[in-house]
């Protein structure tokens, strides 16, 4: 078997393309998005965020309504929450968000458990990749397109926001509108996730992108095309491992992720600690041979 | 125009059960340089923020050029120097992508830079003399080039009125210096400028008047009679007259930079 057959062997099953579409487009979303979250030093928040959506979109599949409807409620509600336990009280913001999060997480699992049809449900916590339908698919498509397309068209009111937002706020932007609208992206981006890789593991799709970007540029414009790419790359690969190895496929595409972080944590050439380890020897080299 | 470029009147601001200002009353002309001294925590940077609107005083009022001061941010006219520890040096952007955030206020619903917003960009790098560090990103800029990529930003948005705060914090004299001369060409250009500091060096040889604040507005006049040692003491604490001060002919001796850091109010807001 060589290489192209490797690659054709999956693509003849209709699951696998649905698979494959549905975690690329997943991917790429959640990766220009991250690339906000990480520079913010929100990724506790979208942590947070991607669990505490999780009775929204329950209570959506019980009343028959849009997950998306469901998802930007209850990602209100938690921010709200959190907003409110930590100016009322002397509990820090890291405690509020894990009482919050974790809190709704919980309502969350409860409601499945008292749901009939549970199959569907638990899907949505550990994904289920190979399991997606076709109006799955197109949920996941409209949902996508729209949180890309509103993230690429406001992307310098976004930037601004991350960078230095008293200065939003002094040339009459208001920066408290561009939170919430990155805080409703991210609800809306944890729901085309969750399809891909479940509420559980929608995080590492919402900061390892990024993060992997932000060690291979100092540039933010470059970040927003380094992130999906490699996120693409990863999650694609990620469904092939699986799919040979016989693993989980959510997992396998985190992992991948997860393996892309390390190599470039380890080898980027600015930023990657053998390179600047190799940066720091030369330098002590020249300073001995010039002593 | 008869309207003063910034008016602070009787503004109080609290944070929770801490008073922050106190009635505080300011008036500062158009066109004039003027330096807000006082030690952490005497609502200095709780003032700058009344000034642009961030936070609403809980009595009192901010005119800027008689209006509003939404009216004046709309209009672009408010320029802002954030002191150093307020940014994200590591932040991926480069110096052209600082300055042009500058011009946001004048562009689309994107933002799309225009021929013209590129022009005024580059006419303000250019007097700050950073068009060579352009490309560099923001983190490898010396203290002195940081503070006047923020400056020229103000002057890409086409500021009438800029507010610094620290911005001698972390400079070196040399870099000071042109900061100084940057900023009394900006005034003689009409700008009004407010720097907030508690590093009392440059402050004679900058300002056309000081304003010495610790809660309230405790003096304001010509910097050589504010910044004289009895007056300070009213701002810094009485023990600054024990301690070992210059010959008093003040403003052209140095004063020492009094680090006051430790007796501060804490600001409950976490950043000051």
């Amino acid at each position: 078997m060589d290489l192209f057959d490797i690659l054709l062997e999956p693509l003849s099953y209709d699951f696998m393309v649905r698979a494959i579409i549905t975690t690329a487009l997943a991917a790429i979303v959640c990766a220009v998005l991250s690339c906000w979250l990480v520079l913010i030093g929100w990724s506790l928040m979208g942590d947070a965020v991607s669990h505490a959506v999780l009775p929204g979109v329950v209570l959506a599949y019980i009343v028959g309504a849009p997950f998306a409807l469901g998802a930007l409620v209850f990602a209100l509600i938690a921010v709200t929450l959190i907003g409110v336990v930590r100016n009322t009280s002397r509990v820090k913001e890291d405690a509020a968000i894990g009482i919050v999060f974790t809190s709704l997480f919980a309502l969350g699992l409860v409601l499945i458990s008292v749901t009939p049809s549970q199959t569907d449900l638990n899907h949505i916590i550990f994904g289920n990749l190979l399991g997606v339908s076709i109006p799955d698919l197109i949920q996941v498509l409209v949902l996508g397109v729209v949180a890309f397309t509103i993230l690429i068209l406001k992307r310098r009111d976004l930037t601004l926001y991350a960078f230095d937002p008293t200065h939003a706020h002094a040339i009459g932007l208001s920066p408290k509108r561009l939170g919430a609208l990155l805080l409703g992206l991210l609800a809306l981006t944890s729901v085309v996730a969750l399809q891909t890789v479940g509420v559980v593991l929608v995080v590492a799709m919402l900061i390892i992108p990024g993060a992997t970007a932000y060690l291979l540029t100092d540039r933010f414009s470059r970040m927003l095309v380094i992130a999906p790419a490699i996120s693409a790359v990863c999650s694609i690969a990620g469904i092939y491992l699986s799919y040979y190895l016989d693993t989980a496929s959510g997992a396998m595409v985190v992992l991948t992720q997860g393996a892309a972080f390390a190599a470039v944590y380890l080898f980027s050439p600015r930023q990657g600690l053998i390179g600047t380890g190799l940066a720091k020897a030369r330098r002590k080299k020249a300073v001995v041979l010039a002593a | 125009m008869s309207n003063p470029a910034i008016l602070v009147e009787n503004v109080t601001v609290h944070y929770g059960d801490v008073l922050a200002l106190d009635a505080a009353s300011l008036s500062l002309e158009a066109a004039r340089i003027c330096g807000l001294v006082g030690m952490n925590g005497s609502g200095k940077s709780t003032l700058f923020k009344a000034i642009m609107g961030m936070i609403k005083p809980d009595a009192g009022r901010v005119l800027i050029n008689g209006e509003p001061p939404a009216k004046a941010r709309k209009a672009g006219g408010i320029g802002y120097v954030p002191q150093s520890e307020d940014v994200d040096w590591q932040f991926p952007l480069s110096v052209r992508d600082v300055v042009m955030m500058g011009r946001y206020g004048h562009q689309g619903f994107t933002r799309r830079a225009s021929k013209a917003d590129r022009a005024a960009v580059d006419l303000a790098l250019d007097r700050v003399e950073l068009s060579e560090f352009a490309g560099r990103q923001i983190g490898q800029l010396s203290g002195g080039q940081k503070k006047r990529a923020f400056v020229a930003r103000g002057i890409a948005q086409g500021a009438t009125m800029m507010l610094l705060d620290e911005p001698f914090a972390g400079v070196d004299k040399r870099s000071e210096a042109t900061i100084t001369r940057l900023l009394k060409e900006l005034a003689s250009d009409g700008c009004t400028i407010l720097i907030s500091t508690h590093d009392l060096h440059a402050l004679p040889q900058l300002c056309d008047e000081a304003v010495l604040l610790m809660r309230k507005v405790l003096m304001h006049g010509p910097p050589e009679v504010v910044l004289q040692p009895e007056h300070l003491a009213m701002a810094f604490g009485l023990d600054v007259l024990n301690r070992d001060l210059p010959d008093s002919d003040l403003p052209d001796s140095d004063l020492p930079d009094w680090g006051f850091t430790d007796h501060a109010v804490s600001n409950p807001q976490g950043r000051s």
